[in-house]
């Protein structure tokens, strides 16, 4: 806390997390024995949000925009080229290994691909106690076997399953196993990259309401990253929308998506299926046309305009800034109403 | 339309030292030449099993298919020796697996992987592949395929190793696609895009697909048929009208009601099925539905019910199931 209250350079003491600027390049190298540097795969190109203590961000956008990426800067697990993690105040990327050490604790991720990440060689009850062990959670072998037990029964696998390895598991099940980890330590932060894509839709609510219910009880934080719009809808307070490596709106969930700003948010929104044939015929969808663009190779500009529908001349000039044009609702698109004409700064 | 695929009383259990996982426990079920079966489930409870099965690609030990007839073609799939299958599978069937970076070699670029099948399967010479490789990483959406071709599966986001997989499975044209999952990982877009894709060669070539899916949407927008399943056997079936407006499941209502849905105002809290499924091992007698339904009755303690005929083509397997019928 008092970290919180040393920082005095206009830090907002609402936010757990900010960040502003993050940039995250891969080099893309060539040549066999001299690996050498032939170009940079933008996956996060200045990227700027903040997450209130308590509250859920969503985090959405086409695959390999950045998400993931993202979500690990934050979490320090890549080193990022650019910008300011800030979190309690203090700046994530100035720390050493030891100072980082104990941020790491009050931040946890649920990974995207719970195959890669299970060690095929430990019981499920071992993965999930593995943390408690880490961070010496269980006073006694008791305590740690009924934890273990606890976090089964919280993200619904038997307790007997315990002993058994992953390879045993359905792939939604493993993918419990992953959220059960997680949240062994109780953490303060979490990024959830896609924690439900794999689950079915019965125990994809039963984890949803788990982690609306933890996060009441216990204040904690979300990055939340998905797919399923409808999912992101339900457990959001705000959501921020990416598009090759910019994020290209932010607001709250009812205004963005009562009222979605950006042509590629409204082409989102409008490609979602809804479960009844019926309606879903009904709907009126906006198809993206033109390539998928690279991000080892951005057009120039706005980053969305080769697909975009209201594309304009000035669009191939710029990347728009990012702009509130009403309270809460940012947006970067020049030709929503509001924006104002674009800031043609020397470069 | 001839039928391409008839699956009979299909049994595929798990022999461990736990007991006997009965993870399939007699499926039946047909695929007509160009249709889209939608197959949806709760985890666990054998979709990927029952696909893994048709493509004979069920580890043993543990697992064995124990019972029943994959007819594909007029020939029985259980009957064949290992160079038949061979050539049937990721040849006239392919599967896109549910574990993109599993089943995704990591030493071997991404055009490596994609050429070994063509030059395999369609006797192409090595540099028609890789022109081919390439194009198929177009069709599936991959920006800047050229350069993406020469890279590895790690270099890749979990979406575009997935449209990877679907590249790969395309890459030898099937007579059906088997996709485990297809989606998942995949933003909206993307996901319409692979979709239309595999429906445009369903209607064009007759491809028939199997899509295995959580997504109720997906289900709803691409199938003209789905077989709900639960604990190893189908419990609904109908088409995609039947089982979204007019399901005579209690499971299959459950999970109607689960979802979130965008077209409806959000509710505070999401209604899921309370409960697990049964334990595979130990699948208790009568309906295995029974103790996380609110309609059960004494009935379906005692002996499990059958899948029974409520109009045609759609069948439930519940002893209640006039009472579900929507009032009208
Ligand atoms: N370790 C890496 N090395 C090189 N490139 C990478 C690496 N990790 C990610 N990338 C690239 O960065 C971009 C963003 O990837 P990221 O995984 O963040 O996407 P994502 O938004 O999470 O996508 P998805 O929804 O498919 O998971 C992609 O083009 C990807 O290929
Ligand atoms: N190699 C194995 N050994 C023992 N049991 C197994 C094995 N593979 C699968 N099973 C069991 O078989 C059952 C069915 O698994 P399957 O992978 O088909 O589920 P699924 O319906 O595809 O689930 P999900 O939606 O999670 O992918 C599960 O209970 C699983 O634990
Ligand atoms: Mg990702
Ligand atoms: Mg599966």
């Amino acid at each position: 806390m008092t970290q919180l209250q040393q920082n005095g350079n206009g830090h907002n003491q609402d936010y757990l997390l900010e960040v502003q600027n993050l940039k995250m390049y891969f080099p893309v190298t060539a040549g066999i024995f001299l690996q050498k540097t032939v170009a940079d795969i933008k996956a996060v190109d200045d990227v700027s949000f903040f997450v209130r203590k308590g509250e859920t961000l969503g985090l959405v956008g086409e695959s390999g925009c950045g998400k993931t990426t993202t979500g690990r800067c934050v979490l320090q697990l890549y080193k990022p080229t650019a910008g300011r993690i800030i979190f309690h105040g203090v700046d994530l990327c100035t720390l050493n290994n030891r100072n980082m050490r104990p941020m790491r604790r009050q931040m946890q991720i649920i990974f995207q691909d719970p195959y890669s990440s299970l060690n095929p060689r430990m019981t499920a009850g071992a993965i999930i106690g593995e943390p408690l062990v880490v961070h010496g959670l269980a006073k006694s072998k008791a305590e740690y076997k009924e934890r273990v037990g606890e976090l089964l029964d919280i993200v619904g696998l038997n307790r007997y399953m315990a002993d058994r390895f992953p390879h045993e598991f359905s792939g939604g099940q493993r993918q419990r196993i992953g959220v059960a980890r997680a949240l062994a330590v109780n953490p303060e932060f979490m990024v959830c990259d896609e924690p439900v894509s794999a689950l079915d839709v019965s125990i994809q609510a039963q984890v949803i309401n788990l982690l609306e219910d933890l996060q009441e009880q216990f204040s904690l934080t979300y990055l939340f990253i998905a797919h399923d719009l409808s999912v992101v809808r339900h457990i959001s307070d705000r959501v921020a929308v990416m598009y090759l490596g910019h994020i290209v709106e932010i607001a709250d969930r009812n205004d963005i998506y009562a009222d979605p700003l950006h042509p590629y948010t409204k082409a989102l929104l409008s490609a979602v299926p809804i479960p009844d044939p019926i309606i879903d015929a009904q709907r009126e969808r906006i198809l993206l046309s033109g390539e998928v663009p690279s991000p080892l190779n951005p057009p120039a500009g706005c980053v969305f305009h080769p697909r975009c529908s209201s594309v304009s001349p000035e669009c191939m000039e710029e990347m728009p800034e990012v702009r509130e044009i009403k309270p809460g609702h940012w947006v970067s698109c020049i030709n929503v109403p509001g924006y104002g004409t674009p800031t043609y700064q020397l470069a | 339309m001839a039928t391409l695929l008839e699956v009979r009383d299909l049994k595929t259990h798990f022999f461990t030292f736990g007991g006997v996982v009965k993870a399939v426990d007699g499926v039946s079920y047909d695929l007509e030449e160009g249709e889209t079966l939608g197959l949806v489930g709760e985890s666990g409870c054998g979709k990927s099993v029952s696909a893994l099965s048709i493509m004979r690609l069920i580890p043993d030990p543990p697992g064995k298919i124990v019972e029943g007839e994959i007819i594909f073609n007029g020939e029985d799939l259980l009957k064949m020796n290992s160079t038949q299958m061979r050539r049937i599978r990721g040849h006239q069937i392919s599967m896109v697996f549910q574990e993109p970076m599993t089943s995704l070699n990591p030493v071997l670029s991404v055009e490596r992987q994609l050429t070994e099948t063509l030059q395999l399967h369609l006797g192409m010479s090595r540099s028609d592949a890789g022109k081919e490789a390439v194009r198929r990483l177009d069709q599936v959406g991959i920006p800047d395929p050229e350069r993406r071709v020469k890279q590895f599966p790690h270099q890749f986001s979990g979406g575009m190793r997935q449209r990877v997989m679907i590249a790969m499975a395309l890459s030898c044209n099937p007579r059906l696609i088997i996709a485990d999952e297809p989606t998942t990982a995949l933003d909206v877009t993307i996901q319409a895009q692979i979709l239309e894709l595999m429906k445009g060669l369903s209607r064009e070539y007759g491809v028939a697909l199997i899509v295995i899916t959580h997504n109720l949407g997906v289900v709803a927008r691409y199938a003209d048929r789905v077989n709900i399943m639960y604990a190893g056997k189908i419990i609904e079936r109908g088409n995609a009208q039947d089982i979204y407006r007019d399901p005579r499941h209690p499971y299959t209502l459950g999970l109607l009601n689960s979802v979130p849905r965008l077209d409806l105002p959000r509710t505070e809290k999401l209604d899921p099925i309370e409960g697990q499924p049964p334990d595979l091992v130990n699948i208790p007698m009568g309906c295995s539905f029974r103790e996380r339904c609110r309609y059960a009755i004494d009935q379906c303690a005692e002996e499990t019910p059958p899948l029974e005929h409520i109009t045609d083509g759609h069948s439930s397997a519940c002893y209640v199931s006039s009472q579900l019928a929507p009032a009208s």
